[in-house]
């Protein structure tokens, strides 16, 4: 059978499905946390480009153009706080991080 | 089924497996590694959607720099891998239901309204008969420059961010910070011992007696 | 002289006793810095009284001889929605007798003080004190609105607070003015409905104008009722006057009354402030004539307290009880007066009564000088061979009382019964059973007391409540084997006693003509001579003051009288051991008496104590625990427990927020997708 828009939709809606169910298993470990959202942003791009590709439309694309830059330095920002973290509690832990409480 | 089709499947399947295989990693240096697998996978599959440029720039960009950088960190720190797991699997049933949730809201949606093209192939591969790469970059440089030098900004700022955070100062720096060099008292300085005129002077030692004549 | 009275004039006869009361009551106490000394309060207040006293007689002059009336509005005070509120007199017969009558007895009881209350610490204040009064009482009378009525009557109230708690570190005193004040509060709250219904249905305060509207009224019914409005307006004033004139049941702060001195007790309590009441129904006639409804109650009411009030003063052992339970019989003969249209016999026995009254009063309080401040009656007798002058003034005014021919009280009683037999209302008959009962019970009394006083063994030193020699040491030596005997008081003392005693015999005789059946009352008090022909019925059998006195020796009151007196000085003089064996016999009737038809019972143990807890309830259940604790104190702690939960959503745990991300997500998608197509 022919590829339509439904099913590359549908592999990156079960890609984002994986990813937030990342977020929530990963209490322990940021550093899978913040891979979790880097998948979070492929299944959003992978949306993008297939809908540029079955609209005939290049916007879309140049979006992903943007997204994988923004998603770049999120991720070197990240990185940097995780390691700021890492040295002053010497964990990783996410459920250790929680200070700000009300 | 076509060739693109089987493919697709097979692309998708590794996609999803290496997710999986992302989150449920014990060792965060396999959950990176299977990362890289993951974009590879994604990679080919934009590939299958003729947007080569964003393919190969999915792989140099993310793989070569962002994972490369993940890597980095995950080796550099010293983590306690054993704690990491523990009351791993507790949550996954919360997780399995919002994640399930997400995924058929999402089909829902996008399956409900956009019952659009079937064939790929219809649609003229290249329109103006540019190749992708061209296409992108007459976009970005007439319509969307603005953004461009915006994006180029923020990874500038990224920069500058990500090693103001974590720099530390050199040991070996004799870097005194303006504001304390201002915030100086005399009596930081020099303090003023009142002392007697004459002391007793040590006696002085017997084997320097004749250089200490000599050189005076 | 002309047919106007000045308004100037008249306006000197309130403010004389005002400024003399406002010098000594300011400049005289410890308030003002005790400037004047007693001689010079006295003398002022006593001058101020005594101006008042000769222009209101020189206004009855003209009013009787030239015919001269006013009514003029002074001052107007202010005029919110259209009803006038004003300062102003109205001048008649009525206004001029009345105004005659206060001042007289108030220059008598001014005079007499000085040497009543020559040994007290509170001289100067209580001259301020009775002058303030009359004050009060002339602007009551003279007033031409309800408004300055009503002024006058809150301000009479008050003063009478203030005299009888003049003693105010005595806790009866105190009890006594505090019950006063509310009893008579009870009445007032009727008679400011009265006046509220008037002025919103007739839109206005004046006397006159009101009286014009009248015949208006008698067509409306009070709203959501079938009661006809004259009715109940007239009811609501009148309830005014029952606590004012101590009508049952809102008689009971009298007899407490006499907690304050003598004087007062002449003045306020027997003449002039309890009178008020009968003089504002006297006045209101044109719309009392409207409603026989009223008339009836008031009837009824009256008789009640004449026979009734009358009763309770047999068993009194207190000099001044006696006297006191005597004022609220004889006002109970006014008001039945009233309730039988015969307004003008009403007002005239408030003349006569107020000089016999106030005679009466002086004279007992002349009597406790005498005994060193004794008051029982039972520790007294033979007084009469040391205060003649005393003896024979009271002997005067207390045959006045019983109604014997040829004195005042007899021609003014004598018209209220006739009066009363004449009236064809529902109540009369009960109303004449009990005031010719009345004058049996009175007649026995008022000799009781007489003979208890005056005649009989002298029995001072039986007296167990006094104390030998405590504040009479070195006066008189123990030799003598019983206590000091009384003596006569000082001539400031029994002047006045001489003064009230002559009008208390002859004013009577003097005036029924003229005021009863001539021309005194005709634009005063109006009488609907169709329906209620009393009046006219007592006119036609008048043949003369004399042919009336000696008529009245074949009528049943001069008999009952009589019989009374008889009585009196056979149980107290001939065979003392009947009354203690009567007692003994009708021991419950004398329970019963004594505790004043457990009236004051019912009022401290139910209704105060009731109120009482009512304020407590409300304060603990209403306004502690319902406006404090939940309103107020509710809100706060709410605020505090919302906030309290609402806390928990900030875990600080960050998979907490990546859910409420998620879950937002969720919930904004289902809205948009789903239900908003």
């Amino acid at each position: 059978m022919t590829l339509t828009l439904g099913h590359f939709l549908s592999l990156g809606a079960m890609l984002f499905a994986l990813s937030v169910v990342g977020i929530f298993l990963n209490r322990r470990n940021l550093i899978v946390l913040l891979m979790a959202i880097e998948l979070m942003l492929l299944a959003v791009n992978t949306n993008f480009v297939a809908f540029s590709h079955y609209l005939n439309d290049m916007h879309g694309q140049v979006f992903v153009f943007f997204i994988l830059t923004v998603a770049a330095a999120e991720s070197a920002i990240g990185l940097a706080i995780l390691i700021l973290l890492f040295r002053s509690k010497s964990s990783i832990s996410v459920d250790e991080l929680n200070t700000l409480k009300g | 089924m076509s060739v693109t089709t089987g493919l697709f499947y097979l692309f998708s399947a590794v996609l999803l497996f290496a997710a999986f295989r992302v989150i449920t990693a014990r060792n965060p240096v396999h959950a990176a590694l299977f990362l890289v697998l993951t974009f590879f996978q994604a990679s080919m599959v934009w590939m299958l959607l003729k947007a080569e440029f964003l393919s190969i720039t999915l792989v140099l960009v993310y793989v070569g720099a962002v994972m490369v950088l993940f890597l980095f960190v995950v080796m550099m720190m010293d983590i306690n891998v054993e704690n990491l797991r523990v009351g791993f699997w507790n949550h996954f049933p919360l997780a399995a239901a919002v994640g399930v949730v997400i995924a058929l809201e999402m089909a829902a949606v996008l399956m409900g309204g956009f019952r659009v093209i079937d064939d790929p192939n219809a649609v003229p591969d290249l329109p103006g008969g540019l190749s992708n790469t061209q296409q992108l970059g007459k976009l970005i440089y007439t319509e969307y420059l603005y953004p461009l030098e915006i994006a180029a900004a923020i990874l500038l700022v990224a920069m500058i961010a990500a090693i103001a955070l974590t720099l530390r100062a050199r040991k070996d720096s004799k870097y005194v910070s303006p504001g304390d060099q201002v915030r100086v008292k005399a009596a930081d300085r020099m303090t003023v011992l009142k002392m007697s005129a004459s002391q007793v002077s040590p006696a002085p030692l017997v084997e320097d007696d004749a250089q200490t004549e000599t050189k005076a | 002289m002309s047919q106007t009275l000045s308004a100037a004039t008249l306006l000197v006869v309130p403010m004389a006793p005002l400024v003399g009361a406002v010098l000594a009551g300011i400049f005289g106490t410890q308030f003002g810095g005790n400037w004047i000394g007693r001689k010079l309060s006295h003398s002022l207040t006593i001058g101020g009284v005594l101006l008042a006293f000769v222009l209101s007689a020189l206004t009855l002059q003209s009013v009787v001889q030239d015919g001269a009336r006013l009514n003029e509005t002074l001052y107007t005070w202010m005029v919110v929605g259209g009803l006038k509120m004003e300062i102003g007199f109205l001048v008649d017969g009525l206004t001029a007798m009345m105004m005659c009558v206060v001042t007289f007895v108030s220059l008598m009881v001014h005079v007499y003080t000085i040497g009543y209350m020559d040994e007290d610490e509170g001289y100067n204040r209580f001259f301020a004190y009775i002058s303030l009064f009359t004050f009060a009482m002339l602007m009551l009378v003279m007033s031409n609105n309800m408004l300055q009525l009503f002024f006058g009557w809150e301000a009479v109230g008050l003063v009478s607070y203030l005299l009888i708690g003049f003693w105010f570190n005595k806790p009866s005193a105190i009890f006594a003015n505090m019950k006063a004040f509310l009893v008579n509060r009870v009445g007032d709250f009727g008679f400011i409905l009265g006046i509220g219904l008037l002025a919103a249905y007739t839109g206005t305060l004046n006397y006159v104008e009101v009286f014009g509207k009248a015949s208006d009224l008698t067509a409306l019914m009070l709203p959501g009722t079938d009661w006809m409005l004259v009715t109940v307006i007239c009811i609501c004033l009148f309830i005014g006057a029952m606590g004012k004139s101590a009508q049952f049941p809102l008689h009971v702060w009298l007899p407490d009354s006499m907690e304050g001195p003598t004087p007062i007790s002449a003045l306020i309590h027997a003449a002039t402030m309890v009178t008020a009441g009968i003089f504002m129904v006297a006045r209101m006639s044109p719309l009392f004539e409207l409603s026989d409804a009223a008339l009836n109650f008031i009837l009824v009411i009256g008789a009640i307290t004449a026979l009734f009030m009358g009763f309770l003063g047999i068993i009194q052992n207190d000099i001044k009880r006696v006297v006191a339970y005597s004022t609220l019989s004889q006002l109970g003969y006014m008001t039945v007066a009233l309730g039988a249209s015969a307004y003008s016999v009403a007002v005239f026995h408030l003349m006569t009564h107020a000089f016999f009254k106030a005679l009466l009063f002086l004279g007992a309080g002349s009597v406790i000088m005498g005994m060193h401040h004794n008051q029982d009656i039972r520790w007294m007798g033979g007084v009469r061979k040391y205060m003649p002058i005393t003896w024979i003034t009271s002997l005067l005014g207390s045959l006045a009382l019983i109604g014997t021919p040829f004195f005042s009280g007899f021609y003014s009683k004598d018209s209220i019964i006739e009066a009363v037999a004449e009236s064809h209302l529902p109540g009369a008959g009960f109303a004449y059973f009990a005031v010719l009962a009345g004058v049996f019970v009175t007649a026995f009394y008022s000799f009781r007391m007489y003979f208890l006083v005056f005649h009989g063994i002298e029995r001072y030193d039986q007296n167990p409540d006094v104390h030998h020699g405590a504040h009479h040491a070195g006066k008189h030596d123990e030799a003598h084997g019983h206590h000091d005997v009384p003596h006569e008081s000082p001539w400031v003392v029994w002047v006045p006693l001489v003064m009230l005693a002559i009008p208390s015999v002859v004013i009577g005789f003097m005036t029924i003509e003229p005021m009863l059946f001539g021309e005194f009352f005709k634009d005063a008090i109006l009488v609907n001579s169709d329906r209620h022909p009393v009046m006219q019925e007592l006119g036609e059998a008048f043949h003369g003051p004399v042919a009336m006195a000696v008529h009245a020796l074949t009528s049943a009151p001069f008999w009952l009288a009589l019989g009374g007196v008889v009585t009196a000085w056979y149980m107290y003089l001939i065979n003392p051991a009947v009354p203690a064996a009567l007692a003994r016999a009708l021991r419950p009737l004398v329970v019963l008496l004594e505790n004043k038809y457990f009236l004051d019972w019912i009022n401290e143990n139910i209704l105060a104590r009731g109120a009482r807890l009512l304020g407590t309830g409300l304060w603990k259940g209403g306004d502690r625990m319902l406006i404090d604790g939940l309103l107020v104190n509710g809100s706060w702690k709410l605020v505090g427990w919302i906030s309290g939960r609402v806390r928990q959503v900030q875990s600080g745990y960050l998979y907490h927020y990546a859910l409420a991300m998620i879950l937002g997500i969720f919930v904004l998608m289902t809205y948009f997708v789903w239900l908003n197509k």
